[in-house]
């Protein structure tokens, strides 16, 4: 009885050891940047950042290759979270200085092909088969991703009209007075000239 | 001859999902694709070798001296999850694309009942070495052809106008039947 229980304690410590070693051998390395930027991506794959989702983008970001700024879904909010995650200084997106728009749906043209649904990547279209279809406002990131699958072409992107919601003070313009800046050698140069 | 002869026998003539029906679950679970398919095959090919060959010596030098052939089965399933658990651990580290295809069937092939079916049948046929590690490699391969070519039928048949009442599992139940038949053509062949 006792032999038999030591046995198979044994063969099992033997395998238990085995194991133990070769997940050391065999570790995978993830990249648990890559994994903490991908979290705080909006995960809509929607490809605004040139990369072709949101998981290559934070891999991107990881590897140093790309700039913290380019996900006009997530909006200023991942910028910031971004920047506070990898250390970085925040940066204007760079999308913004296209105006922001959403989708709008003609909906006399409208034939309910349902392409446009399946494009998009937040669910912000509604409407069945040979249904018109409708975009939900609050919810379309202005991606475009909609834009290219309609067969009557009757989606257009619509500057967002500023509203009491969204008005924001204007960015203060950039000051007069130029701080005197640290003597590099043209500058010096002259001046000592002129004097 | 004779090892040859083990060979055709389990690849062809006693093939382990068709004659002897065992493994049917990945046989079904994993023929979708012919890539996942062969991945799954592979997979298993080395499993399969690997525990014949560890179960033949645990039960020649641990269970037989001790007189305890009667946790023969415990004891084999023990090594068959530990080598599973291995394959698993190299698969994610040289390939990790075939480990995502994979999946859940990789730790099932555990649950593989042709992996315990050739650590058993390798006792009752008292195999010596390298007919087991042969039985084992011959099983596997008679595994892999089968699943790597129902996989390819099965890609035909997706794209074919099936009858509605016969679409999904039923015909590709259907076609494993027609394998069976026609492999059970190999049974003159060999006689072991």
């Amino acid at each position: 009885m006792l032999h038999a229980i030591l046995a198979i304690a044994g063969l099992a410590l033997v395998f238990g050891l085995i194991l133990g070693y070769s997940a050391q051998r065999f570790r995978v390395e993830g990249d648990p940047i890559a994994d903490q930027i991908d979290a705080l991506l909006p995960q809509t794959q929607c490809g605004q950042c040139t990369y072709p989702g949101c998981r290559p983008y934070a891999e991107a970001i990881a590897a140093g290759e790309a700039d913290i700024n380019r996900c006009p879904p997530g909006g200023e909010a991942t910028v910031l979270a971004l920047a506070d995650l990898l250390g970085r200084d925040p940066k204007p997106l760079e999308a913004e200085t296209r105006e922001k728009a959403v989708a709008v749906i003609d909906e006399q043209t409208c034939i309910g092909c349902t392409l446009c649904i399946q494009a998009c990547p937040v669910d912000a279209i509604v409407g069945a088969a040979k249904q018109m279809h409708t975009v939900i406002e609050e919810e379309c990131t202005g991606c475009e991703l909609c834009l290219e699958p309609c067969p009557v072409d009757c989606i257009f992107m619509v500057p967002l009209q500023q509203d009491i919601a969204d008005w924001r003070w204007a960015q203060p313009e950039p000051s007069p007075v130029e701080r005197p800046r640290r003597a590099t050698g043209d500058v010096t140069g002259k001046r000592r000239e002129s004097a | 001859m004779e090892y040859a002869l083990i060979l055709i026998s389990t690849i062809l003539v006693n093939n382990f999902v068709l004659v002897k029906f065992l493994g049917l679950c990945p046989f079904m679970g994993v023929s979708r694709k012919v890539e996942t398919a062969t991945g799954m095959g592979l997979a298993t090919t080395f499993v399969l070798t690997l525990s014949a060959v560890s179960s033949y010596l645990i039960n020649e030098y641990l269970l037989t001296p001790l007189d305890l052939e009667y946790l023969r089965t415990m004891a084999f399933i023990l090594v068959i999850a530990a080598v599973v658990q291995f394959t698993e651990m190299v698969v994610h580290k040289t390939s990790p694309l075939l480990y995502n295809v994979l999946g859940i069937f990789l730790p099932l092939i555990t649950t593989n009942c042709a992996v315990l079916g050739v650590a058993l049948l390798n006792v009752q046929e008292a195999h010596g070495f390298i007919e087991s590690a042969l039985y084992g490699f011959g099983a596997a391969v008679g595994f892999s052809i089968v699943l790597i070519l129902f996989s390819a039928i099965r890609e035909r048949i997706a794209a074919a106008d099936v009858p509605v009442p016969f679409r999904g599992s039923a015909i590709a139940m259907i076609t494993a039947g027609l394998m069976s038949l026609a492999f059970m053509g190999f049974s003159g062949l060999v006689r072991l």
